[in-house]
């Protein structure tokens, strides 16, 4: 397997969805490819940080405000 | 009017479809109940759409209140959040274009950009690296990085990453094909993992 053909399911590697054949193969490269271990390492550890560090929060106050404003409108009934 | 049906294949009915038969009965507390399930991932959606706050507050709102108005029209054969993304993705573009004036913007477009997917910085990470900054420098370092990816890009990966959509329900939200979510997604996590090397990466001698 080449470095090009790993990255062509890296992302079924990461969302686990392989066989068991395959996730053989892609093991064997990562053992002898420490540039593939490394991408694939990186690339599960950007994901894991988006998900743990929510950017774009909404804060309570402007939550509560567009929750009564959407609100008033739907009890208005347009 | 027509009873939803519950989505074929699931053996209880997803929760939502109580909810929204009520709303669509008159009962706006259970509209309520779906605004305060879904309104956080839908303002972030906005967000990365629109790329400013006051559009996405507008955005947040017309999406909730155009999907009140035509609830009558949700067939139930698809999730509501889905349906609900697909417009809210919708309002955020028409503010985006509306800023944008004359300029065409799109999530449909399969954009290829200068970096393309092919891996250059094959440098290790500091373990834990996030941990080298405070919570508003890592926000800042995050916003920034995700911020220059193609909004089809982004949407792609917030909606199979950040918030654990199926493949099969990002394409029906988005209105695109399984393999486009499935390349834009590859995409996504290789750019953003590029550009987060800059600030992750080991670096000699214990600096930050």
């Amino acid at each position: 397997m080449t470095c090009t053909e790993f990255l062509a399911r890296l992302d079924d590697l990461i969302d686990d969805s392989v066989t068991p054949e395959i996730r053989a193969e892609l093991q064997t490269h990562l053992h002898r490819c420490g540039h593939c271990e490394v991408i694939l390492n990186t690339t599960r550890k950007t994901i894991e940080i988006y998900r743990s560090h929510e950017i774009y929060d909404l804060p309570a106050s402007l939550r509560d405000r567009l929750h009564a404003a959407i609100m008033a409108r739907c009890k208005k009934g347009f | 009017m027509a009873a939803i049906q519950p989505i074929a294949g699931e053996l209880e009915p997803h929760p939502d479809v109580a909810l929204v038969e009520r709303a669509r009965a008159g009962d706006v507390s259970a509209y309520d109940a779906l605004v305060r399930k879904y309104d956080r991932q839908i303002f972030r959606i906005a967000q990365h759409v629109t790329q400013n706050r006051e559009d996405a507050e507008d955005a947040m709102q017309d999406a909730f209140l155009k999907a009140y108005e035509k609830l009558d029209q949700f067939q139930g054969n698809s999730k509501f959040y889905t349906w609900l993304v697909r417009i809210a993705v919708n309002e955020s573009l028409m503010r985006l274009r509306k800023r944008r004036t004359g300029r065409m913007v799109s999530i449909d477009e399969d954009v290829e950009t200068e970096e393309g997917s092919v891996p250059r910085d094959l440098a290790d990470w500091a373990p834990d690296p996030e941990q080298n900054y405070t919570q508003a420098e890592l926000g800042m370092i995050l916003e920034k990085t995700i911020k220059g990816l193609p909004p089809g890009f982004k949407i792609v990966f917030e909606l199979r990453d950040v918030q654990g959509l199926s493949t099969e329900d990002t394409a029906e939200a988005l209105g695109l094909s399984i393999p486009a979510v499935k390349s834009r997604l590859l995409r996504a996590r290789l750019q953003l993992r590029e550009r987060l090397s800059r600030y992750f990466r080991r670096r000699r001698g214990g600096e930050k």
